[in-house]
């Protein structure tokens, strides 16, 4: 039975007092992303068919490394607060959302961990 | 988990058929759900046919109708009928879907075939179309929607730039009806805790208010991941408004005040 007046529910535990950070880094990830999305597309479809050497060459260009840790990170920081909006607004329970929360930020770290390992790895390749 | 079917006891079953008096001439078929707690049976649609010809041209016209004339058990909560009161909102559509609106101010003409009236969605039912909205008027409540000064009073009216006056054109004709909350998936999923489009929209009325004197305080209290950030700009609270207001726009306009205040 609940005994706490309408308005005592209404304010709950009151404002986090936060939430504009993780409204503005994913718009400014969106944003770096744009130009990030539309080069690898780009670079992939023009090495379609290309063996592992001209890859490898590719890679192991400085700038060419670099952006592609850039995609990486931005792409899986972005990817990262999306989903946790996901699991925000869909799952209820309070030990399975904190417990899905926590799984998916380390999967996500484990991620962007490993790709941008291979990329270093293929860079240096020799 | 959000629970994307209804439980065994809210199963919408089919109800009773009034038929329409012998020799009506312009019959119109309204499905109307019905549901009465202390029955303990599931909610039932049932369906009344009503002669428009005697009846006005309003939905809520027919409601009236309906409870006058055929069936006095119907319950509905309506009071100007000028769209000025928010009392009679409800979900009102057709086979092509429906949508929350004041049954006032929508016309019977607007729809084709048999009308389906249901209650706001996704609101604990008092009995048929009334729903509880005891939380969304606390919600209301908590964001102390009234003006805050610590300048002393003055001995005349406040005053007010036209300019500044205008930037409540848009956010003081709302009444309150709660279509725009009801139709909103974040606040049916998360409404224990996200504010929802009306009462953000309120909110906003007083950021945007030159006489007020707590803005900061006001956001400080609006900037919670739940509170105000559930808001995923879905926009139906827009398309829904049956003032024709954007609580979507006040909404992005009070993230933008968050943002502009941090960098």
């Amino acid at each position: 039975m609940k005994l706490r007046s309408p308005l005592g529910q209404a304010r709950g535990l009151g404002s986090a007092k936060s939430g504009t950070h993780h409204w503005w880094v994913q718009r400014l990830s969106s944003v770096a992303l744009v130009p990030l999305c539309l080069w690898f597309v780009f670079s992939l479809a023009c090495m379609s068919g290309a063996d592992y050497s001209t890859v490898q060459a590719w890679v192991a260009q400085p700038w060419v490394a670099v952006t592609l840790i850039l995609f990486l990170s931005a792409m899986l920081y972005h990817s990262q607060l999306g989903v946790q909006v996901v699991i925000e607004d869909y799952v209820h329970g309070e030990f399975l959302r904190i417990a899905s929360l926590v799984m998916m930020k380390f999967a996500h770290v484990a991620l962007a961990a490993a790709g941008i390992f291979a990329v270093l790895k293929v860079a240096f390749a020799q | 988990m959000a629970k994307f079917t209804l439980p065994k006891n809210s199963k919408v079953k089919e109800g009773k058929h009034f038929p329409a008096p012998a020799g009506a001439t312009d019959v119109r078929r309204f499905k109307v759900y019905r549901y009465d707690p202390d029955s303990g049976e599931n909610p039932r649609t049932d369906t009344y046919d009503v002669d428009l010809s005697t009846c006005g041209p309003m939905v809520l016209d027919a409601l009236i109708k309906i409870k006058n004339d055929i069936d006095p058990t119907l319950t509905f909560r309506r009071s100007c009928r000028e769209g000025i009161c928010g009392s009679c909102s409800m979900n009102i559509g057709d086979k092509r879907g429906g949508s929350n609106t004041l049954a006032c101010t929508k016309a019977i003409a607007d729809f084709d075939g048999e009308i389906r009236i249901y209650p706001l969605p996704h609101m604990p039912v008092v009995k048929d179309l009334v729903p509880d909205l005891t939380h969304f008027y606390a919600q209301y409540a908590s964001i102390e929607p009234w003006i805050k000064t610590d300048t002393a009073n003055p001995s005349r009216e406040r005053l007010q730039s036209k300019e500044d006056r205008a930037k409540l054109d848009g956010l003081y004709e709302c009444i309150l009806c709660a279509c725009c909350s009801t139709s909103c998936p974040s606040y049916w999923w998360n409404g224990d805790k996200y504010l929802g489009p009306a009462i953000l929209l309120q909110a906003y009325r007083w950021l945007a208010d030159s006489r007020d004197e707590a803005t900061g305080e006001r956001l400080d209290q609006l900037e919670d991941p739940f509170k105000l950030y559930r808001c995923h700009t879905i926009m139906n609270c827009t398309n829904t408004c049956p003032k024709g207001l954007n609580p979507g726009k006040a909404i992005a306009e009070t993230k933008k005040m968050m943002v502009e205040r941090q960098i």
